[in-house]
């Protein structure tokens, strides 16, 4: 690291108000690799005042979590801090401290690292240790920095652990991260990096990896603990649901550089740089079942290696200024206190366009859209004879235990689930992790065998319904192409070792036998490509040569090279970033136009179903508790679980942050190979009675045209 | 590291990554495509000490291949008169006449035997000069069994001058060069079958045990414990033992790594096991699964190219191990025999440190091993990094 050869300032400098707890002035952390150097972050500027929250946002490969790391020394060889200052005043009368200057091993570093400032990562199974206790680790974060015996230091971390919202802290105290949740895991986290109690904690997408019904605890315990103890929080995300659910302030970060910054209340309600405007329209709303589209921003985040010259994000810009945006670096102008953005459109001087308000000038078009439905696009015709029917469906996972792997019980991944799709409608299957949907999902396209039930499936022809849960592989050979499925991760899903055309032509090789010449084959795929929005000259390069995005564009020509009828899109777009996510909805519902596709979506994302579903089934523990058309299921939740779910998302609206009460469940979801008896839910349910929930199972209930809830209450309980 | 969302680009990409197809703001430049070769041998060549690996190796296989050229003498034939000669200089500049002259030659020996120990000692006799040619004729062979011919890459230039010993003479006054470029051609070849008969085994069984799952994997997994108790030493001399007697030494040699081979699958049968019971759960192979790939092409055609590295760099780290074997049980009198020249046939002549004493170049067959051993090593490691299309 150079930064130890710069003098160390010893004057206060006088950029750094009394009122900052840290000031992190033009930091550059660039990475010097073999192909050159990557510029993560280049020139950042940013406050955090005593006591609020700062939010961080961008795409992923913005440098958020550089930023981050480089506060606390964090950042791995080939990166190291080049220039800037990152300013550390934890009490406003001593001098600040250049945490940018101090060697990332020096003792005072270490001091103010886990001492002072506390972070939380985003995977807390990784950040945890598996070899030691949580107690373990927990002490050994205290007596690192605190003159504590090892009995002070097990008591205050029994507290700490108690004021995480821990449950039996004693017990806790002594279990390993592998015997907690997720979310458990992530309190823990939390309750190390605050044992010295840090003037500041740096979290880096702290719930990421969480359920939305954890990461909405997660966030209430984040501010009830910001409250109590009046620290500051960094808080990076790319998610402006939790921005606006958390932030006091917020820094839009754009490939290494903070394009705007202002109150969390200003960036939502009059955003200035025409990247915070389009993040926020390619946010999934509501209502776009009937048609509309999602203002997707155009193109991706260039690598931090090639930048573009001029202003970074121009060559996506809407309202790119040629001559000027496309050469000139637009510097930061203040538009207030502490508000700040950095673009040409807003500065006086440069004559043009006015600033863009919310719907720029350019996305106008397809906002058209949005209001009005194009009569192109066909409404859903749900015909009388479901496309799919799912009666009864189990998939049982047998538990095997000791030398001779005797079976000492099922894990009930799904339990008895009925369900309908009609031809081309799009039917939305959501729950907490763990609740079986995938599992469904596989199940229908016969990934998996299932243990009982009938998939039964109605042929194009009309002609009597199969039962694709009977078929053998042989028999289900011409339903592979009619069912087909585009899974979640699009980097383990394709075969890193097979060009685009092998990926996407093999299906056609082997399910649809008709014309298999390889020119014909070529051809297809070429086809099949340009659909997709990708060049058919890429046909025969490998995936790792593409993006996130560029891959799920692979796996949805794959898995629409056969001409399918049904599509389940298994979290399809869980693993992609905002816009490109925004990009990749959208050419979902222009296929389903095109090839009159019937899709089940699965997602853990309610936001996302809510945007593209014409009907929902809510999972848990096996079971569809709740469906219902998107509106009313929606609006009139049926079921106290859909209505905790609902009330779990963030909403992207920082007005809507403290209205009503909300409804927060228990951590853990129970043992799927053990399932409470009667009502599954009834466990976590604020609404239980013990004398019916803890003893029947409740049936599903009519509340209205094709809703459907299981509760013995449905109907009569006030959800929303 | 930068975020883990954001790779940088690897090295080998043929064209800068696409930008978003459907919303195409810049012509990207004209593609070019490389094949998976291709990229790996661009990878493998940044690797300074695999690509040496691999210079030596290629070597080591030339010098096995053209051993009967380039070796100046057959491996059995003597000179009684030069009993542990020592080494030879190679002199290039004839300094004895009228100032200097070019030409090849060596100095002859000069033997005494001590009065009291009765020991021969050599010294370079300066009068004598025995001059030495390129492309010399000398014993007549057949090159690859098929052309019979008496060139040598270089040899004395009168072929009934006593011969030259560049690196010494052994007990009986055989040539140690010629004797260790014949011994390269056995030692790097003769484990070769029984490594890749071990090979294919490890992959089929393992791949069946990992992919099937099941009574089939607890059947194979058992078999595999069973083997790996056996233990190899008391199973070599056994069958050394049990080989017909009419046998050449090479023959018995050759039948019992062979047997042994079906041994030696366990290792990998286990490594390739591991792969496929992890591999099983992948998406691509249920998205194959879905495309209607049948079982053997799940297996063949998915998922073993997926670990294709990893078994590149066991091949290559396992034709050490046979060097390795080869010569310990050959220095043991187990392995190969006289007359059959191997590298470790060559170290059992150094089994005396007395002997070692007085001709220390009885040692050189084993800087030969560790030569050959250290090049595979290196080459192995720098496939398994090249072939990592995920590679960092």
């Amino acid at each position: 690291m150079t930064s130890h050869v710069r003098a160390t300032p010893t004057i206060a400098d006088a950029h750094v108000p009394e009122s900052d707890l840290l000031v992190i002035d033009e930091l550059a952390t660039h990475f010097h690799t073999d192909e050159g150097v990557v510029k993560a972050v280049d020139g950042v500027s940013l406050t955090v005042p005593h006591g609020k929250t700062v939010c961080v946002v961008g795409e992923s490969g913005c440098g958020k979590s550089v930023t981050a790391r480089s506060v606390l020394g964090l950042v791995d060889p080939p990166g190291r801090i080049e220039s800037g200052h990152i300013w550390w005043r934890p009490s406003p009368p001593t001098e600040p401290l250049d945490l940018a200057a101090l060697d990332p091993r020096a003792a005072a570093m270490r001091r103010v690292r886990g001492g002072q400032i506390g972070m939380v990562f985003q995977e807390p199974m990784a950040s945890l240790s598996p070899m030691y206790t949580i107690g373990n680790q927990l002490t050994q974060a205290m007596r690192l920095h605190l003159p504590l015996s090892a009995a002070e230091a097990r008591e205050r971390a029994i507290a700490q652990l108690a004021r995480v919202g821990i449950p039996q802290p004693e017990k806790r105290f002594d279990a390993y991260p592998f015997q907690l949740s997720g979310g458990m895991c992530q309190r823990a986290m939390i309750a190390i990096a605050l044992a010295c109690d840090p003037g500041l904690l740096i979290a880096d997408e702290p719930t990421t990896a969480l359920d939305v019904t954890t990461q909405a605890r997660i966030l209430d315990l984040l501010r009830e603990l910001k409250d109590q103890t009046g620290m500051a929080m960094i808080f990076v995300t790319h998610d402006l649901g939790v921005v606006a659910e958390i932030a006091d302030e917020v820094a839009v970060m754009y490939l290494g550089r903070v394009v705007e910054r202002g109150s969390v209340f200003d960036i939502f309600d009059r955003p200035q740089h025409p990247y915070t405007v389009a993040l926020l329209e390619s946010m999934p709303t509501a209502g776009l079942s009937a048609g509309g589209r999602l203002n997707a921003i155009s193109g991706m985040v260039p690598h931090p290696g090639n930048r573009p010259a001029g202003c970074a994000f121009h060559p996506r810009c809407p309202s790119m200024i040629p001559g000027l945006c496309d050469t000139i670096s637009p510097p930061e102008l203040t538009l207030g206190d502490r508000r700040s953005a950095a673009c040409h459109l807003l500065d006086a001087e440069v004559a043009a366009p006015p600033p863009p308000s919310r719907v720029p000038a350019a996305v106008v078009a397809p906002a058209v859209t949005r209001a009005v439905p194009a009569p192109a696009a066909p409404a859903p015709a749900p015909s009388g004879e479901p496309l799919l029917s799912v009666q009864g469906l189990r998939m049982y996972f047998p538990v095997k235990k000791g030398i001779l792997g005797r079976t000492v019980g099922h894990v009930r991944a799904v339990d008895d689930v009925d369900l309908e799709i009609r031809q081309g409608e799009t039917v939305g299957l959501v729950g907490e992790s763990g609740c079986g949907k995938t599992t469904l999902g596989r199940c229908i396209a016969r990934a998996l065998d299932p243990t009982g039930g009938r998939i039964l499936y109605r042929d194009a022809e009309g002609g009597p319904a199969v039962d694709l849960a009977q078929l053998t592989s042989a028999q289900l050979r011409p339903y592979r192409g009619q069912v087909r499925v585009i899974f979640q991760d699009p980097f383990g899903s394709l075969n890193p070792r097979k060009t685009l055309l092998q990926l996407i032509g093999e299906p056609l090789t082997r399910i649809r036998r008709a014309d298999t010449s390889d020119s014909s084959i070529q051809d297809q795929v070429a086809d099949m490509l340009r659909r997709v929005g990708l060049r058919p000259e890429y046909m025969r390069r490998y995936p790792h040569a593409f993006s996130g995005g560029e891959r799920q564009r692979v796996s949805i020509a794959r898995a629409l090279i056969t001409r399918p009828r049904l599509v389940v899109a298994d979290e399809a777009v869980s693993a992609l970033d905002v816009s490109v996510r925004a990009q990749i909805l959208n050419l979902l519902r222009d296929l389903q136009d095109e090839y009159r596709l019937t899709y089940l979506f699965i997602s853990h994302d309610l936001s996302v179903v809510e945007s593209l579903c014409d009907r929902v089934a809510v999972m848990y523990l096996g079971k569809i508790v709740e469906q219902a058309g998107t509106r009313s299921l929606f609006t009139e939740p049926g079921h106290p679980y859909t209505a905790a779910l609902l009330s779990a998302v963030p909403q992207p609206d920082p007005h809507r942050r403290s209205q009503g009460a909300r409804i927060r469940l228990a951590d853990d979801l129970p043992d799927p190979a053990d399932p409470p008896p009667g009502c599954p839910f009834h466990t976590r349910c604020p609404h239980r009675d013990s004398s019916i929930c803890a003893v029947d199972v409740p049936q599903p209930r009519r509340l209205g045209a094709g809703h459907l809830a299981a509760c013995h209450y449905a109907g009569d309980l006030v959800l929303k | 590291m930068l975020q883990p969302d954001s790779p940088p680009e690897r090295p080998g990409v043929a064209a800068d990554p696409a930008p978003d197809g459907a919303h195409l703001a810049v012509e990207p430049e004209a593609v070019s495509v490389a094949s998976q070769w291709k990229l790996m041998w661009w990878r493998f060549r940044r690797h300074r000490l695999a690509m040496a690996g691999l210079i030596v190796t290629a070597l080591f296989y030339f010098v096995a291949v053209f051993a009967d050229f380039l070796a100046p003498y057959g491996s059995g034939t003597f000179e009684s008169e030069h009993t542990y000669a020592p080494p030879q200089t190679l002199r290039i500049v004839d300094t004895s006449g009228d100032g200097w002259d070019w030409g090849l030659y060596v100095h002859g020996y000069r033997a005494e035997r001590d009065p009291e120990t009765l020991e021969l000692r050599y010294a370079v006799d300066e009068a004598t000069r025995i001059p030495v040619r390129l492309f010399a004729e000398g014993e007549t062979y057949r090159l690859f069994g098929l052309f019979e011919t008496d060139i040598h890459l270089f040899g004395t230039a009168d072929p009934d001058a006593p011969p030259v010993h560049l690196l010494g003479a052994d007990r009986l006054g055989r040539d140690q060069l010629s004797r260790i470029i014949h011994g390269t051609r056995i030692s790097m070849s003769v484990g070769l079958i029984g490594v890749s008969v071990a090979f294919v085994l490890g992959i089929l069984l393992g791949g069946v045990s990992g992919y099937v799952g099941g009574k089939t994997d607890t059947v194979i997994q058992r078999v595999v414990e069973f083997f790996m108790s056996l233990p190899t030493l008391p199973l070599w001399l056994g069958l050394a033992a049990a080989v017909p007697r009419d046998w050449g030494p090479l023959t018995r040699y050759f039948a019992i790594t062979v047997v042994l081979s079906f041994v030696a699958w366990t290792g990998l049968a286990r490594e390739v096991r591991g792969r496929f019971l992890s591999l099983r759960e992948e998406d691509f192979v249920t998205a194959a699964k879905l495309d209607g790939v049948g079982r053997p092409g799940v297996i063949f055609r998915h998922m073993l190219p997926s670990f294709t590295s990893h078994l590149i760099a066991t091949l290559t780290l396992s034709i050490p191990a046979m060097i390795l074997a080869e010569t310990a049980l050959s220095f043991l009198g187990l392995g190969l025999q006289a007359p059959v020249v191997s590298w470790g046939v060559l170290l059992q002549e150094a089994q005396q440190i007395r002997v070692i004493s007085t001709a220390p170049w009885l040692l050189l067959p084993g800087l030969a091993v560790v030569t050959a051993v250290l090049a595979l090593n290196f080459l192995g490691d720098g496939l398994r990094d090249a072939a990592d299309p995920y590679r960092r």
